[in-house]
């Protein structure tokens, strides 16, 4: 019982695109222990990407690499969620220049863990092996991803007025994207059917315990959510995930067949 | 990574700074003169002569902030890394950095100077930094350039410093000293998959060795006879091999293992002279440098003002952090009341 590579490419997605994501930070954190910290869960998200991307790779077999498939393929062919490739800051256009918001980043680092540690938790038993110890290794990873946005989450909502402000806008702003988390993809249903996955679904009961404790410890509001359910890991994704890969695809692709 | 010179005043330039007058304790003096004589430590709680005090704080200061600021021109590579594996160690190398920054401003904190009076040095530009990250990081073979030739500098200038009287900074300086030679052949070792790739990537190499050979010559400071506070600093234990001998060391080192990787080192006189057992090299530009050092280099303004707007940015975020330990501190009271 194996997960298709589908499945692993949606996992390796997620972790490519927020690990190049909160890269960003380096250099221009808060404070340097955030810069540090901020540095060391993008260096976990590169680092479960590579395992997971080497592991659709000999599921795909032929000429399938890790760096072929993070660089030579194109936005429609990403299958991460739209949550991960937004920039770090409130809504805007693609193009639009704005300040990067620790807040957004944060807000995401939460909803993202949230489901993480659920997700690795249960592909930790799952009878794929290759899959499982992946998992295992991420689970370590996701809860302490977990643990420090949940902290950051608490002091920004219950600091100054100015956190607590944009804690509830990185809230508002972010949380619709969630709404992606719970509506199965082929390749997810793929992976249930061939008993290797995890049903989405079965995860909501425990997501929405972990976030709702933590967002009323930081009296932070839950926001309503209705209308538009994003579709990144169908491969539908919003303006921003084109410039993300435009930056991170465009050295690898100027030389192709170079060996780095 | 590493400041040039620790001899480069801060807010000064190449003239000459009047030695301080000691009006210190004559028998702490001796007490201290003989504890450096018998190359014994200096502890934070030791006493120790004014001047030697703020020298210590200026020279590791301005180490903690190359580190930081140093993290700009490879950031600057992050995201465009080639292959998942060089992002991964390019960002590791980053954080290490700024690891180095937080144990050194950890260490300067023992004398008495806090990190917030440091950053503000460095944000009103008063105090220093090494001039090589005021240079732009152009291709992708600077990143492995800056880990063979500025990291491999900045072990050069450093193993000695891990024997400085002053413990705390020689114990950092021994842990940053070890993760600086693991940079330095991990940078190494990228020219060599890229000297090895195709034409393109071995001219990335030469192109980044061109532009960033002479400034790592200049990293080691001025000449023995223009540095103006290398004999005191020797004196004390806090330097310990001069300028010119150290950027001896790093030629004789560097041109066998630019002959290996295949790069020609952009110096017409640098050639082996059999009298001397040692290469001769060209004269460096010091003009440029000193204009560099003074603030007008091509990067600088780039490079500080990222940092204070890194910092000035970052403020609501302290501020939340503190305002909500305030919180927490007052409910136990509350609770304990």
């Amino acid at each position: 019982m194996s997960a298709p590579a589908e499945y692993i490419l949606h996992l390796a997605d997620n972790a490519v695109v927020l690990g190049q994501r909160n890269a960003e930070w380096c250099g221009h954190g808060p404070i340097l222990e955030e810069d540090i910290a901020m540095g060391n869960v993008s260096l976990d998200y590169i680092g479960q990407a590579r395992l997971l991307y080497q592991l659709a790779a000999t599921r795909l077999g032929g000429d399938a690499t890790e760096d072929k498939l993070a660089y030579f393929r194109d936005e429609t062919q990403f299958r991460n969620y739209t949550l991960l490739e937004l920039p770090h800051n409130g809504p805007l256009v693609g193009y639009a220049v704005s300040d990067r918001d620790y807040a957004t980043t944060v807000v995401r680092n939460f909803l993202y863990g949230a489901l993480m540690v659920l997700v690795w938790d249960a592909l930790e038993k799952s009878p794929d092996a290759d899959l499982a110890a992946i998992a295992a290794k991420s689970l370590k990873e996701a809860r302490y991803h977990l643990h420090h946005a949940a902290d950051w989450l608490v002091r920004f909502g219950d600091g100054t007025e100015e956190s607590h402000r944009r804690a509830q806008a990185a809230v508002d702003h972010l949380f619709p994207y969630t709404e992606e988390f719970w509506t199965p993809s082929v390749a997810e249903d793929a992976a249930v059917a061939a008993g290797a996955g995890v049903d989405v679904r079965s995860l909501r009961a425990a997501w929405d315990a972990i976030v709702n404790e933590t967002l009323s410890e930081a009296t932070l509001v839950r926001p309503q959510v209705r209308g538009y359910v994003p579709e990144g890991k169908h491969g539908r994704h919003s303006e921003h995930l084109g410039y993300l890969l435009g930056e991170m695809q465009g050295l690898a692709r100027a030389h192709p067949g170079a060996t780095w | 990574m590493y400041t040039q010179s620790f001899s480069v005043p801060d807010n000064a330039g190449q003239k000459n700074v009047a030695a301080v007058p000691s009006t210190e304790n004559p028998e702490l003096m001796a007490a201290f003169d003989a504890r450096i004589d018998a190359d014994g430590r200096i502890e934070p709680q030791d006493w120790m002569p004014e001047a030697y005090r703020k020298t210590l704080v200026r020279q590791i200061s301005q180490h903690a902030h190359s580190e930081i600021v140093g993290m700009l021109p490879e950031g600057n590579w992050i995201s465009r890394a080639p292959s998942l594996k060089r992002k991964a160690i390019l960002i590791a190398k980053v954080q290490d950095e700024g690891g180095h920054g937080l144990y050194l401003y950890s260490a300067a904190e023992t004398l008495g100077t806090s990190r917030d009076q440091m950053l503000e040095g460095l944000h009103s530009g008063k105090a220093k930094y090494s001039s090589i990250f005021n240079y732009p990081t152009l291709n992708w073979a600077d990143v492995g350039v800056i880990g063979w030739l500025v990291d491999g500098a900045a072990i050069m200038n450093q193993i000695p410093l891990c024997r400085c009287s002053y413990g705390p900074y020689s114990r950092a300086m021994v842990r940053v000293c070890k993760e600086e030679s693991f940079h330095q052949r991990q940078g190494y070792e990228a020219l060599l998959v890229m000297m090895q790739g195709t034409e393109a990537q071995r001219a990335m190499v030469q192109d980044a060795v061109n532009r960033l050979w002479w400034k790592c010559l200049a990293m080691f400071g001025p000449p023995d006879a223009d540095s103006p506070n290398s004999a005191q600093g020797m004196r004390w234990g806090i330097k310990r091999i001069s300028n010119d001998e150290l950027r001896q060391k790093f030629v004789d080192a560097t041109v066998p293992q630019a002959k290996v990787l295949g790069v020609t080192l952009p110096d017409p006189d640098l050639k082996w002279n059999e009298e001397r057992q040692h290469y001769d090299y060209g004269q460096i530009d010091w003009q440029e440098f000193w204009n560099t050092v003074e603030g007008n280099g091509p990067c600088n303004k780039e490079r500080l003002a990222t940092r204070v707007k890194a910092h000035n940015d970052g403020q609501w975020v302290r501020d939340a952090a503190l305002a909500y330990t305030r919180k927490q501190q007052q409910r136990a009271q509350k609770e304990a009341a």
